[in-house]
């Protein structure tokens, strides 16, 4: 497809479709309304099927009995919807499904407004529901970026055999930028039969049990000791991060997502200004980025967390992947708003001169 | 003198399995009855099951079935996210009273009301068994359990649910019986009734809902002889057995 300016939640659920997704559940939420709506019309022109559930603890069950076959699911909410959502998730971690959720994520707890905020980084990177795992949370940083995570996010989820969550807030699903979609190339699902239902035939009368409860504890520790390797696996091969302008820095700038645009503004002047600033941006908010800290040059001399979340989320994280080492000051805005680029230029010299 | 087996275990049922039923739970009966529609049919290798929460929730073990367990309550969800993706498949849930018309109320009822052709089959033991014999929206008023000691009353807990008559308002089944599994001349008809349901996906035909009334002496405090007898004199006034729905 050649370059088209695109509104995020359209470019999210295009890329989506060039990956090979025909099936996608959803129920609306603001502000994600367009994914299904978009959905709606285009699936039916790929051959797919576009279901509406009745609410998000449906949308998640469809999306589970979808993945059990083998082939590419989606669906996608926004917060008080992955709330719900959450219960699924967990067995679906659990019954080692691949899928693909989407949270252009707003304000919260309850049910907050429907402006953008970061407030689910720890809902999405401890999993979101109950029990021993994680899921693999990617954060784009711009529409380019958000449509190649997408069809990502399904090539992950179908190599660890995991949901994947693409975690974009309300602005990344609302704006406009150019983008360029590209069809990627999908595994044949039949090449799932040793572990997707409805493949006896071709697996020559094989039957596959997907299982959700392991009342033995014989059993259930062997395998929940299995998922944390795989996790572990993940850890150490799927982390992405990305470094901007932190040669020399002594102030490293750390978001994702929004915020990190915001900030990657600020870091270009107080650049020009010759103020020694750079940014560490994560692009796996889990697995989290360690390797994005402990790399930073030595003229580092602290961090500064900038976040829509007056809870700072991510500030936890980084003073692990720092192992304490550096102070991590925060800054940001929330319950709608984002943080100005001024803002974070003054919070990083005042920074600076202590 | 040569030998002719006029009755054997269905090839569906793993024989090398015990089941982990009480003794004298029409859970079993039940069973069969989904083995036999399935041979019959021909359709083994078509059909993809879903397991519930509840005593059935390991049935995957008694049949050579693709099976997957769904989370409480969701089955028809799942159900209908695999018939989205694999229309040419055979698509059933079994599910227990607390699973189907509790905690998934508004899964089956949207998944009835959406149509896609499935079958459903809901065993109605009056009782949540797996957790000990719970008040079930569908216990009887007046009936014990472990959180009605004194009876289930209309006042509190409102008054027991009957699912073929509520669904058959919608115009999404094309067939809607409720059937018991105590003695021959009901299983006979529940037998019809499984199998008719089977039948009408496997041909297009349309979405099934069954309802079985079946026992759990256990969580009733009664044998199996005197649960059988109790279902067919108080369940059966209050769950009239016979056809509530049939696009025929
Ligand atoms: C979310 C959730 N809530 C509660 C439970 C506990 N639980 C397990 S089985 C069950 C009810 C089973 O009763 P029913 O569906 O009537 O089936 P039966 O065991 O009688 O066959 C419940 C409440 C659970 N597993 N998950
Ligand atoms: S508890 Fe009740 S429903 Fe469960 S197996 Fe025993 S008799 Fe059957």
């Amino acid at each position: 497809m050649a370059r088209a300016l695109m509104k995020g939640t359209e470019a999210i659920a295009e890329a989506a479709i060039q990956a090979g997704c025909k099936y996608f559940f959803g129920y609306p939420i603001t502000p994600q309304n367009e994914i299904p709506e978009y959905m709606s019309a285009r699936l039916p022109e790929v051959g797919g099927t576009y279901l509406q559930a009745e609410s998000e603890v449906a949308s998640v069950n469809l999306l589970m009995g979808g993945a059990a076959t083998g082939y590419r699911v989606m669906t996608t909410s926004s917060s008080p919807g992955i709330s719900l959502m959450s219960e699924g998730i967990s067995y679906i971690a659990m019954a080692e499904l691949p899928c693909v959720v989407i949270n252009v994520s707003r304000s919260g707890p309850g049910l907050g407004n429907i402006l953008p905020a970061q407030g689910d980084y720890n809902q999405a990177t401890r999993g979101g529901g109950h029990g021993d795992y994680r899921i693999i949370v990617l954060a784009p940083g711009n529409l380019q970026e958000a449509v190649e995570l997408t069809q990502d996010a399904f090539a992950l989820s179908q190599k660890y055999r995991t949901p994947v969550m693409l975690l974009a807030d309300g602005f990344m699903g609302q704006m406009m930028e150019a983008v360029e979609i590209e069809p990627r190339e999908t595994e044949n699902p039949s090449s799932n039969a040793e572990w997707a239902m409805g493949w006896r035939d071709e697996r020559g009368g094989k039957r596959v049990v997907i299982r959700s409860m392991l009342l033995d504890p014989d059993k259930m520790e062997p395998f929940s000791a299995h998922l944390q390797e795989k996790y572990a696996k993940i850890r150490e091969s799927e982390a992405r991060f990305e470094h901007f302008m932190v040669e020399g820095a002594e102030l490293a700038v750390t978001a994702y997502g929004t915020t990190s645009r915001v900030c990657r503004s600020a870091v270009s002047n107080l650049r020009a200004e010759g103020l020694k600033v750079g940014m560490v941006r994560p692009i796996t908010v889990w697995p989290f980025p360690v390797k994005g800290y402990s790399s930073l040059p030595k003229s580092v001399r602290g961090i500064l967390d900038v976040e829509m979340s007056p809870a700072f989320q991510m500030a936890d994280d980084v003073r692990l992947a720092t192992l304490c080492g550096l102070p991590v000051a925060t800054e940001g805005r929330w319950g709608g708003y984002s943080p100005s680029v001024r803002q974070i230029e003054d919070k990083c010299k005042e920074l600076l001169r202590k | 003198m040569s030998e002719t087996q006029v009755f054997g275990i269905p090839k569906i049922w793993k024989t090398d399995v015990h089941t982990h039923y009480c003794p004298g739970c029409t859970h079993g009966v039940a069973h069969r009855l989904v083995c036999e529609a399935i041979e019959e049919l021909g359709i083994q290798n078509r059909v993809m099951g879903i397991a519930p929460v509840g005593c059935a929730v390991l049935m995957h073990e008694y049949m050579d079935l693709d099976f997957i367990e769904a989370p409480h309550g969701r089955a028809p969800a799942l159900a209908s996210g695999m018939k989205a993706v694999r229309p040419e498949k055979v698509v059933f849930t079994y599910q227990g009273d607390g699973d189907l018309a509790s905690i998934g109320m508004g899964e089956i009822v949207h998944t009835m009301n959406r149509g896609l052709p499935l079958t459903i089959i809901f065993i109605n033991n009056a009782i949540y068994g797996m957790t000990g014999g719970q008040m079930a929206p569908t216990t009887l008023l007046g009936q014990k359990s472990t959180t009605s000691p004194a009876g289930r009353s209309a006042k509190v807990s409102g008054y027991p649910i009957r699912m073929c008559e509520l669904l058959a308002t919608l115009e999404g089944p094309a067939y809607i019986e409720r059937a018991a599994l105590t003695q021959s001349k009901y299983i006979v008809k529940a037998k019809q009734a499984v199998l008719k349901a089977f039948k009408n996906q496997a041909e297009g035909k349309g979405l099934s809902f069954v309802e079985l009334l079946s026992t759990c002496p256990t969580n009733w405090g009664m044998r199996p002889v005197d649960a059988c007898k109790w279902l067919e004199e108080n369940m059966v006034p209050y769950y009239p057995l016979g056809v509530y729905k049939d696009f025929e």
